[in-house]
């Protein structure tokens, strides 16, 4: 992967498909880190499956033997010295709050730090591939914050689907203005 | 700035055209975006599409949705284009450029561009 976006997109991928219906996507990042957060409600997964899901060839794939979203992301971020950790509730033992929440941090300054590269283009691909699913997104920087939640976008739209190109574009140029702003 | 109002004029002027689009889509783009596709550079093959689907002025007959993986990953980023009463179409390592080219010459003018199609790999 040749951005951390795209490590982005791909996880969060794995949460559309554990049928969440609400996925959070949280960046936190200073001088020295970037913290990737997400987080979803959906059906989580059981305790044998979790202890080897960073194994590549533990997948939920059915064309392939081989998974490797989940050790790609693990990776990046070990190879910056930096953290990785997958936490999970699955639906049959807790029924009434359940989902995953995959948590990445990076260091910046390490030579293998991957840039985050275009993160809007991952939230937009996202919204327009499940225009269904809450969205929520945030970026917090030292300079600021980034932020959207398409339940707030819902409210005005009303019968308007999320995946309407003119909305797709709206939702695009709003994130870039937002990081204008704050001199990202 | 763009503002929740700007949102509230889409929605106005989308309103009308949403009752028309429902169920009339005739053609479905369909891009693989597993961590095979997704890493072989589907995102702005996905991108394209939408952009140049829209501008052609297709956006009421074709679909563009994405998929997990398909599994041919050593041919990502791979398109699927359904068409009713048509065989399906399997575009092989798009680019931008080439979905543009699709969207021109294959979902606008109707020829199958066989070139980009994995039976030519």
């Amino acid at each position: 992967m040749k951005e951390l976006s795209l490590n982005v997109l791909d996880i969060a991928c794995n949460s559309v498909k554990a049928g969440a219906d609400k996925i959070d996507i949280l960046l936190t990042e200073n001088e020295e880190e970037l913290t990737i957060s997400i987080s979803d409600n959906g059906c989580g997964m059981k305790a044998d499956f979790l202890e080897d899901v960073a194994n590549p060839f533990r997948t939920t794939r059915t064309t392939r033997k081989v998974g490797l979203g989940i050790p790609l992301f693990k990776m990046a971020a070990l190879q910056t010295d930096g953290e990785f950790s997958i936490t999970s509730k699955h639906k049959d033992e807790f029924p009434e709050e359940h989902g995953t929440q995959t948590v990445a941090t990076f260091r910046k300054g390490h030579i293998d730090f991957t840039p985050l590269g275009d993160i809007v283009s991952t939230v937009t691909v996202l919204i327009q591939g499940s225009p269904l699913i809450r969205w929520c997104f945030c970026h917090k920087t030292e300079k600021g914050q980034v932020s959207l939640d398409t339940d707030e976008l819902k409210a005005v739209l009303g019968a308007v689907p999320l995946d309407n190109y003119e909305v797709i574009n709206w939702i695009s140029e709003y994130l870039k203005e937002q990081y204008n702003e704050i001199g990202y | 700035m763009k503002s929740l109002a700007e949102l509230a004029a889409i929605k106005e002027k989308m309103q009308n055209k949403v009752v028309l689009r429902e169920g009339s889509s005739d053609i479905r783009v369909v891009v693989g975006m597993a961590t095979c596709g997704i890493a072989a550079g589907a995102r702005p093959v996905l991108n394209a599409f939408v952009e140049e689907v829209n501008n052609a002025g297709l956006a009421d007959k074709v679909t563009v949705t994405q998929t997990g993986c398909i599994g041919i990953c050593q041919f990502e980023p791979v398109v699927e284009i359904y068409e009713a009463g048509k065989d399906k179409v399997t575009y092989v390592k798009m680019s931008p450029e080439k979905a543009k080219e699709v969207v021109e010459k294959h979902l606008k003018g109707g020829s199958v561009i066989a070139d980009y199609t994995i039976s030519n790999i």
